[in-house]
């Protein structure tokens, strides 16, 4: 088959806030494209005949290809990772699409997430929140047997269906406000359905939101699509039962002794 | 080169206690003087960053990858193995220890592996207090799965995602100590080299990915957990970001390479589609557990699936196998599976599949009682080849997976360079000729929180603390070197691609020391590698500049280190003149099991670098059974 690709070009760093600095839209025409072809496949051979030319090769992040390692993750046509549900863009196969389909391929947009290069964005404001709180603080040594505390499947299963999140930041791109509600409510929610998680769970949800607010992510207006564009289809409960935590943590003081240990740095 | 492995006296399982009490402890007010680069924030790296800076020492951690928890260890889907005996199915650390050094073929070092197996069962318990939502019962305890080359229950898994949340779960930890100050993490940076300060590893060069800017790090001491070297073949189930730089970097600075032609071939991969293949998908051995594998009896045969009635079909695991059947471990899986291929009885299109068929285990146990257990793998079979593994078998080919050789290590997982540490998939470790399924995630971990906290210290006990700065000339030498290969890397302007050179060595590599070797053709291939390693330094085009984010000439310093350690695996596959595990020489065998010698071979190979241009220097350390009897290893 054969596709007209529309690919954002930049080739320096954005400055927050600032996305378009030198960056455009370039039109490639590609021919003999396979229907077995993944979507990163199809840009790879975009980029070998780019080199050919003596063009730079777009740079796009990706590592596992297999839908997993949260890297890859473009906006397709609007949509990020594209038309498929429930499918990374590296797990997206071209015959997803048309014959003489024109394609516009797009870095993910939000002020936490600045441009490096083309289709590849900085994603580190998601490991600063994580650092503030997404984790049960306990050291490596000898904790109790592992069947010590019995886990209700249905719990353990909970945990999990947040737990499968792979921080692609695809939720974020996909919100008109930028919210990151639902990365960080799959944190929360992971947690919260585990004994070994509720120890903190006050802390956690308060340490997440302040950490949350303080990297320009934005609110939630409850527009859902952040569930629609999840390739790993984080239910958006996760967002209810953050909030829940949420409140739960302001009614319940803050111990005096917490303030100030760096427990949650 | 002295190869040492300071294996401790005393019964096996009296080991590692002897050894943790004969190292020498660093006094807790000092350890915040000590510096240590910890490479990699996979399992391995991520678990050991933590763990050492949760002691008190300083820690910087890098990764190539945008963040630590991307690491190729977040792929790994079938489960982990721990000792727990949960099922009481007979289980024991010493029945796990025996199962490994059985199936790597009785060439891994005895203590290691006990020390493995003993490790084992306090990485669950530690896994489970971090919030790794393994699967469970209603009972509401721990779930087992089975896997490859052992016939009791012992594999705990998170669905098919096992490596993403024990990942997850050092990732974690790990983010907490960067919270905390006590953990400085490097994303997008690429460790090129290793500074010796006085014979001593004291820091690494690196280059920042986005800005190109090249730097050294001193320390009191260098972690090395940079994986496997499993893409050397182009395809294999890797991360395409996989590579050798870092240890072959560490190599050429003095550190022994061992058994470096120990690659697994998975026996259930998704078969390749066509040219533009970029990656071969793994299906988890676990699908083995419930899924039947068959060819069809006659060759040539181009029926359907389902027309092809059962008595002809043949299961040849099961036929062959009795014992263990569909579990058999994989290098004989995926001999065996080749073998049919060569019949003539392969499947599809190519010839070069076998069907991996769930339809009884579905009549058995009903659909949804599958799709929990595999749901995202059939997701992801469906995806990539757009048929339906409920209703129809998959079609399944071994592809290169994990890579058993690495930087040698001593007991103390202390390479030949002192003060450099290798962990996980990157040193030569604990399995052997062949790595059972469920078992690297356990020996990363085990290496990372509970074996390098003590052995590091001891280390830098009998060191002064931050002795080496970056201020000696052997730190400014060294970056001059790397600025000097990216240069030359970046004007030589030719006309192939660093992707055509990769695909041209993994043809070499997988033609000629793929899943048969044998001496022609591992002759042939040590020529032909030199030529095009010849041509790459000629005619490769790296565009760009190294001042942003180039991800060409990321790809072509990796692919020059390949076309380098090629080299040395072909090498040593060629010296092992005998077959055990994943390494099978044609010339020895007894129609088609591999014949081990154990009078000449039962050793680890561990390579000298001595220049380049010269040809490396092959040591021995002999390994001795003293636990477990060398036998020939019988899974009918
Ligand atoms: C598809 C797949 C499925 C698997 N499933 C299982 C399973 O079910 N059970 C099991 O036990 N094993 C499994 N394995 C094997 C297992 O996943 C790996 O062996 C293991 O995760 C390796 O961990 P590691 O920490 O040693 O290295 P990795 O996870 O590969 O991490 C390497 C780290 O080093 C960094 N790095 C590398 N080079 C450099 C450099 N030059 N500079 C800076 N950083 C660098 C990387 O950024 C990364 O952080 C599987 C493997 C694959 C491919
Ligand atoms: S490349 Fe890993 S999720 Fe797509």
């Amino acid at each position: 088959m054969k596709v007209t690709l529309h690919i954002w070009r930049q080739s320096r760093q954005s400055t927050k806030g600032d996305f378009a600095q030198d960056g455009r839209m370039v039109r490639y025409e590609l021919d003999h494209v396979s229907a077995d072809m993944s979507f990163l496949e199809m840009l790879d051979v975009l980029n070998e005949q780019l080199i050919h030319k003596g063009e730079e090769p777009v740079a796009f992040d990706h590592d596992c290809r297999e839908g997993i390692c949260g890297s890859c993750g473009v906006v397709i046509d609007g949509v990020p990772h594209g038309p498929e549900r429930g499918t990374t863009t590296c797990q997206l196969h071209m015959r997803s699409f048309k014959d003489g389909a024109e394609i516009w391929v797009e870095p993910w947009r939000a002020a936490a997430f600045p441009v490096v290069r083309d289709l590849v964005v900085d994603r580190s404001s998601f490991d600063r929140v994580v650092q503030k709180g997404a984790f049960i603080s306990v050291g490596t040594g000898a904790p109790q047997d592992a069947n010590a505390i019995p886990v209700p499947k249905h719990d353990a299963d909970r945990a999990f269906d947040a737990a499968t999140c792979i921080g692609c930041g695809a939720c974020v791109a996909a919100c008109k406000n930028a919210s990151a509600m639902l990365f960080v409510g799959a944190k929360v929610s992971h947690f919260m359905h585990l004994p070994q998680g509720r120890v903190e769970r006050e802390q956690r949800a308060r340490d997440l939101v302040a950490a949350m607010d303080r990297e320009g992510f934005g609110n939630c207006t409850n527009q859902y699509e952040c569930e629609a564009a999840c390739p790993k289809e984080i239910p958006v409960r996760v967002i209810a039962e953050m909030n829940r935590e949420f409140v739960r943590a302001k009614a319940v003081e803050e111990p005096a002794s917490d303030k100030g240990t760096g427990g949650h740095g | 080169m002295k190869l040492d492995a300071k294996i401790p006296s005393g019964p096996i399982q009296d080991k590692w206690d002897t050894r943790r009490f004969d190292l020498k402890l660093v006094n807790p007010a000092n350890k915040r003087k000590y510096k240590v680069l910890v490479v990699g924030s996979g399992l391995a790296g991520a678990s050991a960053a933590a763990s050492l800076a949760e002691l008190g020492y300083q820690v910087e951690c890098f990764c190539f990858q945008d963040s630590p928890r991307r690491a190729h260890s977040i792929a790994a889907q079938g489960g982990i193995n721990a000792a727990k005996n949960y099922r009481n199915d007979g289980d024991s650390v010493w029945r796990l220890f025996y199962d490994t050094v059985k199936g790597g073929d009785f060439r891994a070092r005895e203590a290691n592996v006990y020390r493995l197996a003993q490790l084992s069962v306090n990485i669950i318990d530690q896994a489970v207090a971090q919030g790794v939502p393994f699967a469970r019962e209603y009972g509401g305890l721990l779930d087992n799965r089975s896997f490859g080359g052992a016939q009791v229950s012992r594999t705990f898994y998170a669905r098919g995602q096992t490596g993403q949340q024990l990942l997850l779960g050092a990732y974690a930890s790990l983010s907490r100590q960067i919270g905390l100050g006590a953990v400085k993490m490097f994303p997008r940076t690429e460790m090129l080299d290793v500074v010796l300060v006085d014979g001593h590893a004291k820091g690494i060069v690196v280059r920042d990915l986005v800005t190109g800017e090249v730097r050294s790090h001193a320390g009191d001491a260098v972690v090395l957990a940079t994986g496997g070297y499993g893409n050397v073949f182009y395809l294999s189930t890797n991360a395409k970001g996989c590579n050798v730089t870092a240890t072959w970097r560490a190599h050429k600075r003095g550190a022994g390479f061992a058994n470096p032609c120990y690659t697994q071939i998975h026996p259930t991969c998704i078969p390749v589609s066509g040219d533009h293949q970029s990656k071969l998908t793994l299906m988890s051995e676990s699908l083995r557990n419930d899924g039947r594998v068959w060819v069809p009896k006659a060759a040539g045969d181009k029926r359907q699936p389902s027309e092809i009635p059962d008595d002809e079909r043949d299961y040849y695991l099961e036929r062959k196998y009795p014992s263990f059947g569909n579990l058999a471990p994989r290098d004989i899986a995926s001999r065996a599976a080749m073998q049919v291929c060569d019949e003539g009885r392969g499947i599809g299109e190519t010839g070069l599949g076998v069907f991996l068929d769930f339809r009884d285990s579905i009549k058995r146990l009903g659909k949804d009682a599958i799709a929990a257990r595999y749901g995202n793998l059939f997701h992801m079979y469906a995806k990539i080849t757009a048929e339906d593994p409920y209703s129809r078998p998959m079609r399944i080919f071994p592809a290169v997976h994990y890579t058993m050789g690495g930087l040698w290590v001593d007991y103390d997982l202390q390479s030949t360079i002192p003060g450099l540490f290798v962990l996980g998939e990157a040193n030569f470790s604990d399995h052997g000729a062949n790595r059972l399924g469920a078992s690297a995630l356990m020996q990363g971990l085990a290496d990372g929180y509970f074996v390098i906290p003590y052995t590091v210290g001891g280390y830098l006990a009998g060191q002064k603390a931050g002795s080496v700065g970056s201020d000696r000339p052997e730190f400014a030498s060294t970056v001059a070197g790397v600025q000097e290969m990216t240069r030359k890397l970046l004007s030589i302007q030719g006309k192939r691609t660093v992707d055509d050179f990769h695909k041209a060595l993994g043809k070499i590599m997988w033609g000629k020391c793929g899943m048969a070797r044998n001496e022609a053709g591992l002759q042939q291939a040590l020529q032909e590698i030199p030529v095009l390693r010849e041509e790459f330094w000629r005619d490769v085009r790296v565009l760009g500049s190294n001042e942003s984010l180039n991800q060409s000439l990321e790809k072509a310093g990796r692919v020059a280190d390949f076309l380098e350690f090629g080299e040395l695996m072909c090498r040593d596959a060629l010296e092992r003149r005998e077959s055990c595990g994943g390494h099978f020489r044609e010339e020895w065998q007894d129609e088609g099991e591999a014949r081990r010698d154990d009078e000449n071979f039962c050793h680890a190979a561990v390579w000298e670098y001595q220049g380049e241009g010269k040809a490396p220097v092959r040591h021995e350390e002999p390994l001795a059974f003293e636990n477990v009897h060398l036998a020939v290893r019988s899974y009918k």
